[in-house]
């Protein structure tokens, strides 16, 4: 069943609750993300089932044992952090083999295996460099190396991608899913960077002020979005001010000049989210004038002054004509494309 | 036009620089070299110094037991005042820097303290603890029955070694706090999750990584040290010399100048030496950690 489960785990630091409420069962080979804005919580949680938090409530089991209850050394979890604390004062090889050398592990098994790592993450002939003559990617990889030689049972990784410039990133967050899914390490993965944890996790957590904001696959929180929160943080997304109008028959969702029949449940006021690239230009709908155009190769990114506020639609570049900064244009959607939710205080 | 600006602009950085080059002539390069030219006069009782060029001063020192017996003393003194700060500073050093806010600042001032007080009023207090029958520490021992003859201190190598280190601590304790400063703050918890205890951290990522910070605090101790005037002076007496009581006395008791002059070139020699040589092997040997 659960591999690891976290249930009903809660931090605080004096009167603050830093993490609340958080439970989740990862299955063995997974790789879930902690996804959200910085202070809510991801980090607290993975270190606290790093070992070096105790929570202040709740229990973290793996494998059915209670983990809180075995001490950070003794976890067999496999670490890398955001700064990477590599030991400067060893090689590359001495670095990867100190876990091994703290197992007691045979020499000639320790050495096979240190080669092995360090020729997976792609960095066989470094074995003697010291971490402070290699690049940022290249001390990333030790890491992960240092942190997978020792077979952890979960490898947790601490934001490893946010000190890498963008074009690294993107070739270690590939590198890092291929090598999670050939040795099929139980990952859990923290960080900020939404296109990060969709590229590569099987199931995000998306995280907001120390609560569960909602747990999925990628596809799920992108379409889904169980919260307004999830929808802003996960890509950019339109928020219209609308009403459900049930005195007509059938009833009506009204949203400026665009109309479509209401769903079932809500009435009175609403707001309509539409993801950019789910929205089109039509003869009938709400109606918006370009404010600007900006070209970005494979797409277009239009930003509207619509009735409703401010819009963003985004078109693919498939050849076709496009209108141009200050056409007045209509905007419309498929009603499956949108969510609708009550609108507060209105 | 621009030739003349060329000059110009090579000629800038000299005058720029000349003020602080004259001073550091005028009052160190200058009184320096004619202490070394001193150091080769001749001297008597009776004719004074003699301006000639002669081996003299140099050939007593090299050949009286007594200089050999004191230089060897000042350098036991400043080893061993090294030794001490470097086992008790490191650790010091590394409590200090685990410990909340307010604590180490008021622990930190606590350690600097002794900066902040006159070194001839710190020995005197530290004699007033020690000094002979009528010390207050060995008074209280003698009278709880724990010893039954006091605890030499004054006029001990053991009591120099004791005071030197307590007003050295700072300096050791800053440098190792230097290379704490520079320890990344997950290194323990990357060690700790790879499976070692706190002895194993300590010893394989703590120590190596803060070795220089302990070793540059000991070539100011060990330079401080043994070119340290007013501990020796006051508890070393007239019965345990060291090189800078011994040069002290030569020129203001005695006034043989050029033995002093000799006495003091020869430990200006030795401490450079010995800075020198030590900084390059330290600096060879954790390239790897000061990059």
């Amino acid at each position: 069943m659960a591999f690891l489960e976290l249930d009903r785990v809660a931090k605080q630091f004096g009167a603050q609750t830093v993490v609340d409420d958080f439970s989740l069962a990862v299955r063995r080979g997974e790789f879930i993300s902690f996804l959200g804005p910085s202070g809510c919580g991801k980090t607290t949680t993975l270190q606290m089932i790093a070992g070096f938090l105790d929570p202040t409530r709740g229990a973290i089991r793996l494998e059915d044992k209670d983990l809180t209850a075995i001490h950070p050394a003794k976890r067999g979890l496999g670490i890398v952090f955001q700064s990477y604390a590599l030991f400067p004062h060893m090689t590359a090889a001495e670095n990867v083999a100190f876990g091994l050398e703290m197992r007691n592990v045979p020499r000639a098994d320790k050495a096979e295996r240190v080669r092995a790592a360090l020729a997976m993450v792609g960095l066989a002939g470094y074995e003697d460099r010291h971490p402070r003559r290699m690049s940022g990617g290249q001390q990333q990889r030790v890491a992960l190396a240092r942190a997978l030689v020792i077979k952890p049972s979960v490898l947790l990784l601490d934001e490893p991608l946010s000190n890498l410039d963008a074009k690294l990133r993107e070739e270690m967050q590939i590198e890092l899913r291929q090598i999670q899914r050939t040795i099929g390490t139980t990952t859990i993965l923290v960080t900020h960077d939404q296109n990060e944890a969709m590229s590569l996790s099987d199931r995000i957590v998306v995280m907001s002020q120390g609560k569960i904001e909602q747990i999925g696959t990628p596809q799920e929180t992108y379409e889904k979005p169980a919260s307004a929160f999830v929808s802003q943080f996960l890509g950019k997304t339109n928020d219209f001010a609308g009403t459900i109008d049930r005195t007509t028959a059938p009833a009506q969702l009204v949203a400026g000049s665009w109309r479509a029949p209401a769903p079932a449940g809500l009435s009175g006021p609403v707001i309509v989210s539409i993801r950019p690239e789910r929205i089109g230009f039509g003869d009938a709908g709400l109606s918006a004038k370009i404010i600007t155009r900006i070209f970005q190769g494979n797409h277009w990114l239009f930003q509207c002054d619509s009735e409703c506020g401010p819009a963003i639609v985004i078109r693919q570049n498939d050849g076709t004509a496009q209108p141009r900064e200050g056409d007045a244009v209509r905007l419309t959607w498929r009603p499956e494309d949108m969510s609708v939710r009550a609108r507060a205080g209105a | 036009m621009s030739l003349a600006a060329d000059e110009r602009s090579e000629r800038a950085p000299w005058a720029l620089t000349a003020p602080a080059l004259i001073l550091f002539v005028g009052v160190l390069l200058i009184p320096l070299a004619m202490t070394v030219m001193l150091s080769f006069h001749d001297w008597g009782q009776y004719k004074g110094i003699e301006p000639v060029f002669i081996l003299k001063n140099w050939k007593e020192i090299a050949t009286d037991p007594y200089y050999a017996e004191m230089f060897w003393r000042t350098f036991r003194i400043a080893i061993l005042t090294t030794l001490l700060t470097a086992l008790l500073g490191a650790p010091e050093a590394y409590i200090l820097n685990r410990m909340s806010g307010r604590w180490k600042s008021f622990f930190l001032l606590v350690i600097l303290g002794p900066l902040l007080i006159s070194v001839v009023a710190r020995t005197l207090g530290w004699a007033l603890l020690f000094g002979g029958n009528n010390g207050l520490v060995n008074k209280l021992l003698m009278s709880l029955g724990a010893i039954r003859s006091p605890i030499p201190f004054m006029f001990t190598e053991t009591g120099m070694v004791v005071a030197l280190a307590h007003v050295m601590m700072p300096f050791m304790v800053l440098s190792v706090w230097a290379a704490l400063q520079r320890l990344d703050p997950q290194i323990e918890n990357a060690a700790m999750s790879l499976g070692a205890g706190p002895i194993t951290i300590i010893r394989r990522i703590i120590m190596p990584q803060i070795m220089p910070g302990v070793l540059s605090g000991a070539i100011i101790v060990f330079s401080l040290s043994a070119s340290a005037f007013a501990t020796p002076a006051i508890i070393g007496g007239r019965r345990l010399k060291v090189a800078a009581t011994l040069a002290y006395d030569e020129f203001l008791n005695t006034l043989n100048w050029p033995l002093g002059a000799a006495v003091a070139t020869l430990l200006l020699v030795a401490l450079v030496l010995i800075v020198v040589g030590s900084n390059a092997l330290i600096e060879r040997r954790y390239a790897e950690v000061f990059r």
